[in-house]
């Protein structure tokens, strides 16, 4: 199944125009300084915003089409979306919290003993690190077994070697799962790590000379500038 | 003691928050959550109750609930009974008078909970309602609370509304606050003092119990 999108939408400072697609057992990394429309794309596919024009088609099935008028509601998408935090309900233990939208309960034991939070099943999400609760949140998204799993910088908040270690977990069950991955980043080096394909989106548009340019040159004005401050900081790491 | 009329606020009481948390849970989503034209317009009739002097609620209640009012003569020719003067007379009375103060909290606890779960919720595949009964609900438990205490003490505490609509018939309409009044015109002190330091540590007992929600509630 590839996931094909062709979405445009005008926003305050800048339009989104980009088209894109992704197969199965293939993750694609949008990169992109912050602000420049990769979250709004996400909530696009997810349903969670209608773009003004423009087609989001999942295998056979049309999620969204402008000309047709078709919009899938998020519910029918059946697709996984972890956000940077506030997947979890706090009122739900992690276990719950997992088994949410689970279509086998019985699985959730699993993927709790793969991404090692078995011990902390009964733990409410406060109660546990940000690590802990974007694991949880993993594996609440998987449980759904999605069709397609939307990553919005997942790891973001929390700290460099966490970030690290969930990096490494991800890339290992980028190997297990058969849905397309659509991983949204701003770090350049957790792109290379992850990525089979790499999607730059600078003010909502493909600007696949972005990535080069952050790296090599001096940072300078405008939207170079404010890409590359972020991963000069983490190439140090 | 007057047990009959203390029997009688704490029945008429316990309908009211029962019945008010059932109806304005609803109120309160929608003015927490949507937006639809005219909306500032039912947000300040919501609240109208809380601004309006109970006499005039009173009076407006026994204009709609007499036998030629719209809602008295529906009411007779269902029934053959007369809302005036009656337990459901005074019971709907009761909630229409405490209305805001059951919106006002619950639509506070509402707008507090992020949106970003809710849009799990919906990505997770729950509907609107599943989303309000297993995410929103659950995470509004102490503003609930809030309100359904506040709506029995403001019950407890009503008498004009109550008078004009019910009048003050013993152990169908004539509560507490009622039978206070009575005794007092009546030169009875001592019946209505002993009426009055029942409330007492209710109020007191009740409102430290706000006290503890607010404080779980900002935890």
């Amino acid at each position: 199944m590839t996931i094909a999108a062709s979405l445009k939408k005008r926003l305050k400072y800048f339009d989104v125009d980009v088209s894109f697609s992704c197969a199965s057992k293939s993750m694609m990394v949008m990169i992109g300084p912050s602000g420049g429309g990769k979250t709004t794309i996400i909530r696009m596919l997810a349903g969670l915003e209608t773009p003004d024009e423009g087609q989001v088609i999942f295998g056979d099935d049309v999620w969204f089409d402008s000309d047709r008028r078709i919009n899938v509601t998020p519910q029918k998408r059946r697709l996984g979306y972890v956000f940077q935090d506030y997947n979890l309900f706090p009122h739900l233990n992690l276990l719950d919290n997992a088994a949410f939208a689970a279509t086998d309960k019985k699985e959730v034991d699993a993927l709790f003993d793969l991404f090692k939070i078995s011990h902390l099943r009964k733990r409410k999400p406060h109660m546990v690190s940000g690590g802990e609760r974007q694991r949880c949140a993993i594996c609440q998204a998987l449980a759904r077994h999605p069709r397609l799993l939307l990553l919005d910088e997942p790891f973001s908040a929390l700290d460099v070697i966490t970030r690290r270690g969930l990096r490494e977990e991800l890339k290992d069950l980028k190997g297990k799962l058969s849905c397309p991955i659509i991983y949204v980043t701003h770090d350049i080096n957790e792109a290379l790590f992850l990525a089979d394909e790499i999607l730059p989106v600078v003010e909502g548009k493909n600007d696949d000379g972005w990535m080069q340019r952050t790296i090599t040159r001096e940072p300078g004005t405008g939207t170079t500038a404010k890409g590359a401050r972020e991963p000069r900081l983490a190439l140090v790491y | 003691m007057d047990y009959l009329a203390l029997y009688v606020t704490l029945k008429l009481a316990l309908v009211t928050t029962a019945v008010l948390m059932v109806i304005a849970a609803p109120i309160a989503y929608l003015l927490a959550y949507t937006r639809f034209p005219g909306k500032s317009l039912l947000e300040a009739l919501v609240y109208l109750p809380m601004a309006l002097p109970p006499t005039v609620i009173g009076f407006y209640l026994i204009i709609v609930m007499s036998p030629k009012g719209f809602v008295g003569h529906a009411w007779e020719s269902l029934t053959g009974g007369s809302l005036l003067f009656t337990f459901l007379g005074i019971t709907i009375a009761s909630i229409i008078y405490s209305i805001p103060f059951a919106v006002s909290p619950m639509k506070a606890a509402f707008s507090k909970i992020d949106r970003r779960l809710l849009e799990n919720a919906y990505v997770l595949g729950l509907s609107k309602r599943a989303t309000f009964l297993r995410v929103i609900i659950p995470n509004s438990l102490s503003g609930i609370a809030a309100a359904a205490v506040l709506v029995f003490l403001h019950s407890i505490g009503a008498f004009g509304v109550l008078l004009m609509v019910g009048g003050s018939i013993p152990g169908e309409t004539k509560v507490a606050s009622i039978a206070i009044y009575e005794a007092v015109e009546t030169m009875n002190y001592q019946a209505a003092g002993m009426i009055a330091l029942s409330f007492i540590p209710i109020s007191y007992a009740f409102l430290l119990l706000i006290n503890k929600l607010n404080e779980d509630s900002r935890t």
